[in-house]
């Protein structure tokens, strides 16, 4: 081949190359589901009260992943559903977040996650009324927790109690009626800023052995990341 | 095929015409990577065709075995879609068409062709045999999987650079590292018996060929498997249990898993079939006079390597295939509630996962003894020596995996006993700093780009055997196992020994290969900006895992932002110095093209005394081997070989030996 | 090829009448003074500040280990070094030098004593390894559950310990790995379980590691402790906390997503105030510790006794906790 030939090609090859690979990395790599901005408006440090919003769900009828439970996070601004589990908080604040526990009853893997630690009083309430653990083998009463470990906090997120709940449950995402338990609790936002992960530390879905395959350890399901900004 | 006799041609399957001058087709129209694209898209529609067909239940039918309900989740699936891939992959390439020509009695079709009668860019993208070609495709396909592995590690240090601000989200890096491991441990393994080994060692030995031409093909067409494969579980969500691929978290894992398993095991075949076509070459095929005290240091590494290979990768493909049927079809090796053991696992993996280490070790050995007698102008100092070295480390390879188990509550007997076998291990290794420090002395050194690669080799696997010593120590080990310090070990010996002598070796036998010299002044450059940005990268980490970082984290403490951030810029120096090899082979192979026939370096190889780059049968006649290819120096000594003997000399000679046996 | 006595070579003479330097007396000195100069800052200067740190006995075996190990290699080191710099100074070849250097094929005295050297200096850091790991009980890593290093008075069996504890038994601290946490229940004092390490200062502590999903490993970097948690299994380690302060707990072994946050801090306390805090922290879990499962050297989480399941999870077919190995149909045991 003459030189002009091998010099176009080699030319072209090295920009497929450079291409294919900026390609991978925004469209794999250094994709991410949204982040759900609770700091707006909101002076860090001065111990405001944040309200966040939650949800978790038995299914994700959004998305690839239908059998997957799933949490969704309530942008505070347009009150919609967003599914994410990414979501930002000032530092230094009272989040108060309420949670919908749509999905039904497991039982844990280790029952001491049926205790609440970390929130404003070390209790949480379920339905109205003030708790400060569920026992998570005898009543059908805990379906995940919430819980951030940087700053221990470890809350169970309680479930429809009934057989006939348990049942019915919502069978699309996100959920807007069929049986569900509310929880809220307090917690105050630390003063150093960071990503704090959280996570849920009841595994259910089946199909992912010793429970937390899936989306157990998939970013916009049952695990995320609280945003703390100043 | 007797040596003794003068081959008319190399290759005569029964029923062909060597004479009749050999039809050719278009490119397009002979089996190819094209046509095995088009294969592995049919096979792997149908693997996963027949995957959902067993697995998930449709509206009318129960599922053949009983699954969660389908959603892209499904591993069966994925990996019969792997299977059949690879087989319509094979078989678009041509791998088959001879077994059913042959089969129907039929002429295999462009068989001359395949033996060397090729010309032409073509011939590096389809199944070849000729050694030769199979070699120049492992090195182009070896630069494209360390440059991919390569940018996958400038990723991890991207996201080292800081503790707290993250670059990716954390199931990203967790893939990223595992990517990354991956494709460095399973395919490097060939990096230098792929390019080096397949293309040299029948030129180093006096032969023609190599023993099992198919074979060979095969071990490379496996290899861009292999690669698409485990880049493949990108697509799929990645993996997220490092190259390791510990249970019970590989079970738990999504279908990122299936695609590491199915490409590792993938790989283990090649590395199989790969050493098969080396021990018997170089057993059965040596020139007359290639005695096995003649063996250049190149061939006894290699073969020591093909040894560990054959013997070490079926413990892999087994483990990998039970992964795979845990995560399938409901077996249980894994499962310590019924029955099975995570121990099994991790003993399978690292017995072969510790040979697995040194095969990616001993190739640096050999290269770097073949190279230093050509730069110092000496004899290999201790040539025995330096064999047994190559062999003790293949021998004892087998004795030492548990060593990555100190702390994982093996039985605690045992614990003494592979601290021996560890610490014994190094006596073999040492022994190549024997010979070279031996051969460096009173020599006269040139320092060409090719030996400052090999001393550089010497510098960093001194640092990275001692680290070694360190490891091997059960009390050390507490501290240090699973931390940085595990990861700078490895680093200095595997991209310290290896990778270097890698270098070596592209600018020492590229004027052989390609008859192409590589640019001497990018290549100093390529040398010291590697040397520098390397050590600088992986020194520090030594004390970064022994502070108590632990490996694969993405958070780490905060009094170690510093050291972190200096070995994350140090490793972007690091990138450019192997972007700049690239850029010199590129540039010296397809743009400048400097030709460098005949012997620039001046060496007594034997693979030196033919064309660079050799004819397609490599020599002419076949050599008679007269001494050993290291005897600089030597005043008196004859050429390494006659490279045109006259005819029928060795039948005369062979009938005068069986005159003298029947006489007595 | 028989090995031939080295030969002088005639080109290696820089002139007539100039002698050949004894080029091995000129790198053993170099190296010995350099040697000598590493050890001593070694041993001195470094050796008080080498990791892990002494704040626990195993801490301080493996510095002391460290310390040992690296002035043996530093001469080692320094001679490859030394040897090499002076070779590359010395023995350069001139650039319009076409000739060849002596035929030197090998030194059998040289090669035997290098063989020998070396292999004395690996069975001595064999021997030295092994007698460390004797003494220190076990050098703080996991010796799985039948330990053969270990303090008097450990304690082996279940039985043994839940009974309570009395000053001169090791503290029994079991840390079961779950994803993405360390738990620590403490049996002898009430089988509580907390996630805050605190361990008595000057006292033997036995960890079980145990784990109940995918394997983990416990590393106290301050007390030189590393054990894996298998699940199944029960991964014995001993140390002796000799420094009173904060320690720092990582998990070693990835184990899925949030591996690399799966970190604690811990605390070595006086005896009196670590049993105060045992005290208080039972006292505190006092409402969740009767709904633990009986404390047992491993735990099998998939399986929970039916008498404590109610009457809604039995009608709803929950038979186990969350993420059994191939829910909802097991193969059935062989």
């Amino acid at each position: 081949m003459s030189l002009p030939v091998r010099v176009g090609t080699l030319a072209i090859a090295f920009l497929a190359v450079v291409g294919g690979v900026i390609f991978v990395v925004i469209h794999y790599l250094l994709a991410s589901p949204p982040t759900v901005d609770y700091s707006a408006g909101v002076t860090p440090d001065h111990g405001q009260t944040v309200n966040v919003v939650l949800q978790e769900d038995p299914q994700t009828t959004i998305g690839n992943r239908p059998d997957w439970v799933s949490y969704f996070i309530q942008d505070p601004k347009t009150h919609a559903w967003v599914h994410t589990t990414l979501f930002k908080v000032p530092a230094g604040s009272m989040i108060h977040m309420t949670v919908l526990g749509y999905d039904g009853c497991t039982p844990a893997r280790n029952p001491f996650w049926g205790k609440v630690t970390g929130t404003v009083g070390n209790v949480e309430y379920v339905n109205g009324k003030s708790t400060r653990v569920l026992d998570t083998w005898k009543n059908c009463s805990v379906g995940h927790t919430f819980s951030i470990p940087g700053i221990g906090l470890s809350v169970p997120m309680a479930s429809p109690t009934t057989v006939k709940e348990n049942n019915n449950l919502c069978a699309t995402s996100p959920c807007t009626s069929g049986p569900k338990a509310t929880i809220t609790f307090t917690f105050k936002s630390p003063t150093s800023t960071g990503d704090y992960f959280w996570h849920c530390r009841i595994p259910c879905g089946g199909g992912f052995i010793d429970g937390f395959g899936g989306p157990m350890q998939t970013i916009g399901y049952m695990t995320g990341q609280m945003e703390v900004v100043s | 095929m007797a040596i003794e006799t003068e081959p008319g041609t190399t290759q005569q399957p029964s029923g062909h015409d060597p004479v009749a001058a050999p039809k050719t087709r278009a490119w397009w129209r002979r089996p190819a990577w094209h046509t095995g694209l088009i294969g592995a898209v049919i096979g792997y529609a149908f693997g996963h065709w027949l995957g959902n067909y067993w697995a998930v239940p449709t509206a009318t039918s129960p599922a053949i075995y009983q699954q969660i309900p389908s959603n892209d989740m499904n591993d069966y699936a994925i990996v019969l879609g792997y299977a059949f891939m690879v087989l319509g992959w094979l078989g678009g390439l041509g791998f088959f068409n001879d077994l059913f020509a042959q089969m129907l009695g039929r002429t295999p079709r462009d068989y001359q062709l395949r033996d060397g009668g090729d010309t032409g860019l073509a011939r590096y993208f389809r199944m070849t045999h000729d050694h030769k070609v199979v070699g120049i495709q492992y090195l182009v396909g070896m630069i494209i999987y360390f440059c991919t592995a390569g940018l996958l590690a400038m990723g991890i240090r991207a996201e080292l650079l800081s503790p707290v601000h993250h670059v990716f989200s954390s199931g990203v890096y967790i893939e990223i590292v595992g990517e990354h491991g991956t494709m460095m441990m399973m395919l490097m393994t060939s990096v230098i018996l792929g390019p080096f080994g397949n293309y040299l060692i029948p030129l180093m030995i006096g032969s023609k060929r190599v023993a099992y031409p198919r074979l060979e093909a095969l071990s490379f067409w496996l290899t861009p498997a292999a690669f698409l494969v485990l880049l493949s579980a990108i697509l799929l969500g990645g993996f997220h249990m490092g190259w390791t691929g510990y249970p019970t978290l590989s079970i738990q894992d999504t279908s990122g898993a299936d695609a590491y398993a199915f490409a590792f095991g993938l790989m283990g075949l090649s590395m199989i079939l790969a050493a098969f076509n080396i021990l018997i070459t170089v057993i059965c095929y040596r020139a007359p006079g290639m005695r096995w005290g003649r063996l250049p240091m190149f061939v006894w590494g290699i073969l020591g390597t093909a040894v560990m290979m054959a013997l070490a990768a079926p413990i892999l493909v087994g483990g990998m295939y039970m992964i795979i049927t845990d995560r399938t079809v409901q077996t249980a090796f894994f499962a310590d509630r019924l029955g099975g053991s995570t121990y099994l696992y991790q003993d399978l993996f690292w017995f072969f996962g510790h040979p697995e280490v040194y095969i990616l070790a001993l190739p640096g050995f050999a290269i770097v003894c073949e190279l230093l007698p050509v730069f110092t102008r000496k004899p290999l100092f201790g040539y025995k020596v330096a064999a047994a070295g190559m062999i003790g480390v293949t021998l004892l390879s087998f004795f030492v995996w548990q060593h990555h188990l100190f702390d994982s509550g093996i039985n605690p007997d045992m614990r003494p006993l592979f601290m021996l076998t560890t610490e014994l291990i190094s006596i073999p290794t040492g022994f190549i700093f024997l010979v070279g420090m031996g051969t460096l002395w009173k020599a006269k050194i040139r320092l060409t780009v090719p030996m400052l690669f090999c001393l550089a080799f010497f510098f960093n696997f001194l640092i990275g055997g001692i680290s070694g010593v360190f490891l091997s120590d059960v009390p050390a080990d507490t501290t240090e196992h699973g931390s940085f310090f595990v990861m700078a070990h490895f680093h200095y010996t595997i991209m310290g020994g290896l990778i270097f002598a890698f270098m070596a070796g592209c600018y020492y036998w590229l004027p052989k290969m390609l008859g192409i010299k590589l640019d001497e002044r990018l290549g100093k450059a390529h040398f010291w900006l590697m040397f520098i940005a390397f050590n600088s990268t992986f020194l520090p980490l030594f004390a970064v895992g022994l502070a108590g970082q632990p490996r694969r984290v993405f958070e780490y403490a905060r009094n170690l932002t510093t050291l972190n951030d200096w070995v994350s810029i140090s490793s972007f120096f690091l990138g450019a110095s192997i972007l700049i090899f690239v850029i010199n082979f590129v540039w010296s192979t397809v743009i400048v093209r400097e030709r460098a026939t005949g012997n620039p370096w001046n060496s007594r190889g034997l693979e030196w005394q033919t064309a660079s780059p050799p004819p397609a049968e490599n020599f002419a006649a076949v050599p008679i081997v007269l001494t050993g290819p290291y005897e600089y120096g030597v005043s008196g000594s004859p050429p390494v070989a006659d490279m045109s003997p006259p005819v029928g000399l060795l039948a005369a000679g062979l009938s005068e030996t069986e005159t003298a046996r029947a006489e007595a | 090829m028989a090995a031939q006595t080295p030969a002088e070579s005639p080109a290696a003479a820089e002139g007539p009448g100039v002698p050949e330097p004894n080029h091995a007396i000129r790198i053993g000195s170099v190296w010995l003074l350099l040697s000598l100069v590493a050890d001593l800052l070694i041993w001195f200067a470094a050796g008080p500040h080498l990791p892990p740190g002494t704040a626990g006995s195993q801490a301080d075996g493996q510095q002391f280990d460290i310390k040992v190990m690296a002035v043996m290699a530093a001469p080692v080191m320094i001679f490859v070094l030394v040897y090499f710099l002076y070779s590359l100074v010395v023995w350069r070849g001139r650039e319009d030098d076409e000739e060849d250097g002596p035929p030197i094929h090998g030194h059998a005295r040289i090669q035997t004593a290098w063989i020998t050297v070396t292999s004395v200096i690996v069975l001595c850091l064999f021997g030295f390894g092994t007698y460390e790991l004797y003494n220190s009980y076990g050098a703080g890593a996991g010796e799985g559950p039948a330990p053969i290093y270990k303090p008097t008075g450990a304690e082996l069996t279940t039985a043994q310990q839940v009974a309570p504890w009395s000053p001169g038994k090791p503290v029994v601290v079991q840390v079961i790995g779950q994803q993405w946490r360390f738990t620590y229940r403490y049996p002898q004092f009430g089988g509580f379980e907390t996630t805050f390490l605190a361990v008595p200062q000057n006292q033997w502590v036995q960890f079980d590691v145990t784990s109940i999903d995918v394997i983990h490993s416990f590393w106290a970097y301050q007390l030189g402790v590393k054990a894996d948690a298998n699940p199944g299994v029960d991964n014995i380690a001993y140390t002796k906390p000799t420094k009173l302060g904060s320690i720092t707990v990582r998990c070693g072994e990835l184990c899925g997503l949030w591996h690399g946050a799966m970190y604690d801090y811990g605390q070595v306390m006086t005896q009196s105030k670590f049993l105060a805090w045992t005290k208080a922290t039972n006292a505190h879990f006092a409402d969740i510790t009767p709904l633990l499962p009986p404390y047992a050297s491993t735990y099998d989480p998939t399986v929970v006794p039916l008498f404590r399941f109610g009457k809604v999870m039995k009608a709803l077919g929950l038979t186990s906790a969350g993420g059994g190995y191939y829910p909802p149909n097991d193969p059935a045991q062989p």
